[in-house]
């Protein structure tokens, strides 16, 4: 199965109508979207609005490809289950977000090598035929780096501003 | 000064001398690691408040540091709440910086929710609707905590520029954003 997920927030009809385009050349793929208020109507993917928390986690844990926008929800949720992840930037000037943050986000994930990274439809057909059945990466902790924690767990318990000594 | 509770949430304290007990005895829990049963009663009220998705994952994935409080969590998608079992968990609509009404409910509805809490700490991950609890828990003296989304890698949220002064703790996921006057940097959380 692939899962494809684009958040709840906004419409993401670029990435949603690419992956519908390319479940059509091969009808035998599952293709399943979370696709928000995207307005485009899919012919190839079974797609909904909305998953519930648990929902959303079983399709990620299912999923042999993940196909996303840059969003941190999905992109640390597939690291979480060391699922390779594909993600499509949104874009501001295609009404797709309100500014061109996730461009940053995607680079600098796709430089570390978390995240493959396709800023259009070609790219992303281009990393879709990549994929090897088995593909997985080292799922990366459940919880945030040791020094966060400390850091946040000293404030909580002390009472005084970290930094103030 | 080591403690910060504000002994008035406690109606069986009534003078000086229990104070110092009930104070003696919140050392002591304090300083056991991962404090426990016996100071459940008394923990600190942290309340915790992340918008859907991203900024909600990352809340998740720091809240073992609030381990021995009383934890409520707050965000806008309610099937959150079977993440959280066992805690506290409250809904409020979702909303951005950029719809002014949106905002506005956002805001009257964290009012409301700050106003029962009562929190001793108030920390998000953002956006909106951690910017306004963090701004509210103020006014009622709760220390609070800023933790810019991850997302952000070439500059500060919107959200997470602004409530710079508001945030005892201000951080940053990303080094080359931090400053010296902060935001600061202390890891990520990945």
């Amino acid at each position: 199965m692939i899962f494809v997920t684009v958040g709840t927030q906004m419409h993401f009809d670029r990435l949603i109508s690419a992956v519908d385009e390319w479940a059509g050349t091969d009808t035998s793929r599952t293709v399943v979207a979370q696709a928000g208020p995207s307005t485009y109507r899919p012919k190839f993917i079974k797609s909904v609005p909305f998953m519930s928390a648990q929902d959303f986690r079983d399709h990620m844990h299912q999923a042999r490809v993940i196909v996303s926008h840059a969003g941190m929800g999905s992109i640390i949720t597939a690291l979480e289950f060391g699922k390779r992840i594909i993600v499509m930037p949104r874009r501001a000037d295609q009404g797709e977000h309100r500014n061109d943050h996730q461009i940053a986000t995607a680079k600098y994930f796709g430089s570390q090598g978390h995240v493959l990274v396709a800023s259009d439809k070609e790219e992303l057909f281009q990393k879709l035929s990549q994929f090897r059945s088995g593909d997985t990466v080292e799922p990366i902790s459940s919880t945030a780096s040791p020094a966060l924690i400390s850091t946040l767990r000293k404030f909580v318990e002390s009472g005084s501003e970290p930094r103030s000594r | 000064m080591i403690l910060n509770f504000k002994c008035d949430y406690n109606p069986d304290i009534s003078n000086s001398d229990d104070l110092n007990v009930e104070m003696a005895h919140l050392l002591s829990a304090q300083s056991a690691a991962g404090s426990g049963a016996n100071s459940r009663r008394r923990a600190p009220k942290l309340l915790a408040v992340a918008s859907g998705g991203g900024h909600w994952v990352q809340l998740l994935r720091v809240a073992s540091a609030f381990q021995g409080c009383d934890v409520t969590y707050v965000s806008t998608h309610a099937s959150y709440r079977s993440q959280v079992q066992g805690h506290k968990f409250l809904t409020v609509s979702d909303s951005s910086l950029s719809t002014k009404l949106g905002l506005i409910r956002t805001a009257i509805q964290l009012a409301a929710i700050v106003w029962t809490e009562r929190p001793d700490i108030v920390v998000s991950t953002g956006a909106a609707p951690g910017y306004f609890a963090l701004r509210l828990g103020r006014l009622f003296k709760a220390r609070t905590i800023w933790l810019d989304s991850i997302a952000n890698v070439e500059k500060l949220s919107l959200s997470g520029a602004k409530i710079g002064r508001h945030a005892d703790l201000w951080l940053t996921q990303w080094p080359h954003l931090a400053k010296p006057e902060g935001p600061h940097y202390e890891g990520s959380v990945i």
